[in-house]
C-alpha cells in the first residue's frame, strides 16, 4: 500500500469556523483554548465562533464503550446543528478524541447514507432540530500549521537557545486520532507528521525523530478511567520518555489536550515512583501544546497561557528562550495570591 | 440472531474487518499487547473463523477489554483492517447479550458507565474539574489540587464566565441542553445500553470508585 505526500495534504479552509470546545483542555489547562481563541481572532483575523448550547462530543463515553455508536452519533448531528444555527459550514476542533470522532462519523455516513437519514430522524424526535455536514472539518493545529508563515512574521520569540544560539530541540507528539484513523485527514499522515513539525520548524525549532515518536502517550480510555488499569498509562508514557531521553528534548509539544496531560503528569508520578527524571541535568521535560507554544512565542504572558496549570515546571523553557516574565506572579489569580501554601507543594517557594 | 451476526451487522464491521491475513502487525504495533495477555491478531482470526461457540466464550473473555483503543493497529495493518474497531464492536455485543459480565474487566463498565456516563448526562461534559476528586487521582499531582480547591477560583483568572451559563470556558450547560442530551440518549439507546450495565452489576462489584 504505497501512498505519497500529496495524499496527505488536506484542504484547510480560510476563514469562518463554528468552534468545538474540548472537556479535557479546558479542565486541564483552561488557559490554552481561551488564548487560542484570541489569537485566531485577533491575530490572525479568522473569524471564529462558538455558542454556549453545544456540548461535550461523549468521546469518551464512545470509547470508553458506554455511548454507543447511534447515540455519539445524535450528539454530534446537534453539533452540525447548532453550526448551521449560526450560519456556518466550516467547524474547527479542539480535541483530537472529537476530530476522530467526528471524522470517523462523516465517513460512516457517507458509506451508509441510510444511518445518516435515522440519526437525523433521532434528532428531530429528541431536539426538533436538523443539522447539515460541514463543508470542511479540521483540527486547531490544522489552522495553526495553515498560518504558520504569518504566525513566525509576527512571533517576538524564536524556539532557539539564547544561551548557544542552536535550535531547540523539540518532541513533536502526535494525538492518536489526529491521523491514525482516517491517515489522509492529518497533514503528513500517521507515519511522517508534519502538523507540528512544520509549525517547529519555521518558528526556528529542530524536531528530534526518536525510535517510539509514534507511540501512543497511553491513555487508553477505560484504563485510565478505572484505578487499577491506571498501570497501563503510566507505563506507555514511560515507553515514549525513556525513548526520548537519549535526544535530551528541551520539551514535548503534543497537539491532543490528553496527551499533553498524560505526559505532563505521569513525569510527575514516574519521579515520586522511583526518582526516573526524563530530562537534562536531572530536569523534567516540560510538555506544552501547539496553542500554548503559539502564544508563548507571540509573546503572551505565560500566567496568562496557563504554565502554571501544569505539573512539569516551565521556567527552563522560558530562561532558554528567553521569555520575560515574572515568577512572583506565577500563582496570583486576579492581581491577589491565593493559597500560598500551594507555591511550595508545586516546587516554588514564594515570600509572601 | 447469532452472536456473529449480530458483530457483522454493524455498520463499522466492513471498516474493521475485510481481508485479515493474520501477519501480526497489528500485535507488534499494539500497546495493549505490550503490556496485557492481549493479541489482536488472534481476536481477528476467531472472528473471521466465525464458530459461534468461540464468538460466545470471546464476548464472555477479558481479552476484548484490554484495547486501549489508540487505534495504531489501523494505518499499520497491509489490508486495511482495523481491530481496534472490531473490539468496539464486539465490546458492544459483549454488552447487549449480557456476556461482559463473566469478564472482571467487562463488570468493570459499570464504574465508567456511572462516572463519565453520569458526567456528561449531569454536566454536560465527559470531563469536568468538580468531578475529578484529587484524592482519587494522586498521579495529577499538586498542581491539580491547587487548581480545584475554592469551587475552581484558579478558573477564573482565565475566564470570568467560568461555570456561568452562557458563558465560554467550561460555561455551565443550561438545563434546556442537557434536558436535549437526556432525550437523546433515551432514544437513540444509551438508555437501554446502561440499564443492561445497571441490571448485570454483580453482587460483589458494587461499582466501588464511580467518581472518576
Amino acid at each position: 500500500m504505497t501512498s505519497y505526500w500529496k495524499d496527505y495534504q488536506k484542504e484547510i479552509a480560510d476563514d469562518n469556523f463554528f468552534i468545538a470546545r474540548s472537556c479535557i483542555r479546558q479542565t486541564f489547562f483552561p488557559g490554552a483554548e481561551n488564548v487560542i481563541i484570541d489569537i485566531l481572532r485577533n491575530r490572525l483575523n479568522i473569524n471564529i465562533i462558538e455558542d454556549p448550547d453545544h456540548t461535550t462530543c461523549t468521546g469518551i463515553g464512545y470509547h470508553g464503550d458506554v455511548v454507543p455508536l447511534d447515540t455519539i452519533m445524535t450528539v454530534i448531528a446537534r453539533q452540525f446543528s447548532i453550526m448551521q444555527k449560526n450560519g456556518l459550514e466550516n467547524m474547527v476542533i479542539s480535541c483530537v478524541t472529537s476530530f476522530g470522532i467526528y471524522s470517523e462519523i462523516l465517513d460512516l455516513w457517507k458509506h451508509h447514507p441510510e444511518k445518516k437519514n435515522q440519526i437525523a430522524g433521532y434528532l428531530e424526535e429528541a431536539t426538533g432540530r436538523t443539522f447539515i455536514e460541514p463543508k470542511n472539518l479540521v483540527h486547531v493545529s490544522d489552522l495553526l500549521y495553515k498560518f504558520r508563515h504569518e504566525i513566525a512574521k509576527i512571533a517576538q520569540y524564536k524556539l532557539v537557545n539564547q544561551n548557544t544560539g542552536l535550535p531547540l530541540k523539540i518532541v513533536d507528539h502526535i494525538g492518536c486520532h489526529y491521523a491514525k484513523i482516517f491517515r489522509e485527514r492529518g497533514i503528513g499522515g500517521s507515519e511522517f507528521p508534519q502538523v507540528l513539525k512544520g509549525l517547529i520548524t519555521v518558528l526556528g525549532g529542530d524536531v528530534i525523530d526518536y525510535p517510539e515518536r509514534r507511540h501512543c502517550c497511553g491513555f487508553g480510555f477505560r484504563h485510565y478511567l478505572i484505578q487499577e488499569n491506571r498501570g497501563y498509562s503510566i507505563s506507555n508514557s514511560r515507553i515514549k520518555l525513556e525513548s526520548m531521553k537519549p535526544f535530551e528534548p528541551d520539551m514535548i509539544v503534543a497537539n491532543c489536550p490528553g496527551c499533553t496531560m498524560f505526559l505532563d503528569r505521569w513525569q510527575y508520578t514516574l519521579e515520586q515512583m522511583d526518582h526516573s527524571v526524563y530530562g537534562k541535568d536531572g530536569n523534567k521535560i516540560p510538555v506544552i501544546s501547539h496553542e500554548e507554544l503559539v502564544a508563548l512565542v507571540l509573546g503572551y504572558d505565560p500566567w496568562e497561557i496557563g504554565f502554571q496549570t501544569h505539573q512539569v515546571d516551565i521556567e527552563p523553557l522560558l530562561d532558554k528562550i528567553g521569555v520575560k516574565y515574572n515568577k512572583d506572579e506565577k500563582y496570583v489569580i486576579r492581581n491577589r495570591r491565593v493559597d500560598a501554601g500551594a507555591h511550595i507543594l508545586c516546587g516554588i517557594t514564594v515570600q509572601d | 440472531m447469532s452472536l456473529l451476526d449480530q458483530v457483522k451487522a454493524d455498520i463499522r464491521f466492513t471498516e474493521a474487518c475485510q481481508s485479515c491475513i493474520n501477519c501480526g502487525v497489528c500485535a507488534a504495533i499494539c500497546p495493549a499487547a505490550d503490556y496485557f495477555p492481549y493479541d489482536p491478531r488472534i481476536i481477528m482470526g476467531l472472528v473471521i473463523e466465525g464458530n459461534e461457540k468461540q464468538i460466545h466464550d470471546l464476548l464472555s473473555s477479558e481479552d476484548i477489554w484490554y484495547c486501549g483503543q489508540c487505534m495504531s493497529c489501523k494505518p499499520r495493518c497491509p489490508r486495511g483492517n482495523s481491530p481496534g474497531t472490531l473490539i468496539s464492536i464486539l465490546r458492544s455485543v459483549s454488552i447487549e447479550s449480557g456476556l461482559f459480565q463473566n469478564s472482571e474487566q467487562g463488570r468493570m463498565q459499570i464504574r465508567i458507565k456511572r462516572g463519565i456516563g453520569h458526567n456528561i448526562l449531569e454536566t454536560g461534559y465527559c470531563v469536568h474539574p468538580f468531578r475529578l476528586d484529587p484524592k482519587q487521582h494522586p498521579e495529577l499531582g499538586p498542581v491539580w489540587e491547587w487548581m480545584t480547591r475554592n469551587n475552581g477560583e484558579v478558573y477564573t483568572h482565565f475566564d470570568d464566565s467560568f461555570n456561568q451559563e452562557g458563558g465560554r470556558l467550561l460555561r455551565k450547560i443550561s438545563s434546556q441542553t442537557l434536558a436535549e442530551l437526556k432525550r437523546i440518549f433515551d432514544i437513540s439507546g444509551c438508555r437501554d445500553l446502561w440499564n443492561q450495565i445497571e441490571k448485570c452489576q454483580v453482587p460483589d462489584d458494587p461499582g466501588r470508585n464511580t467518581k472518576n
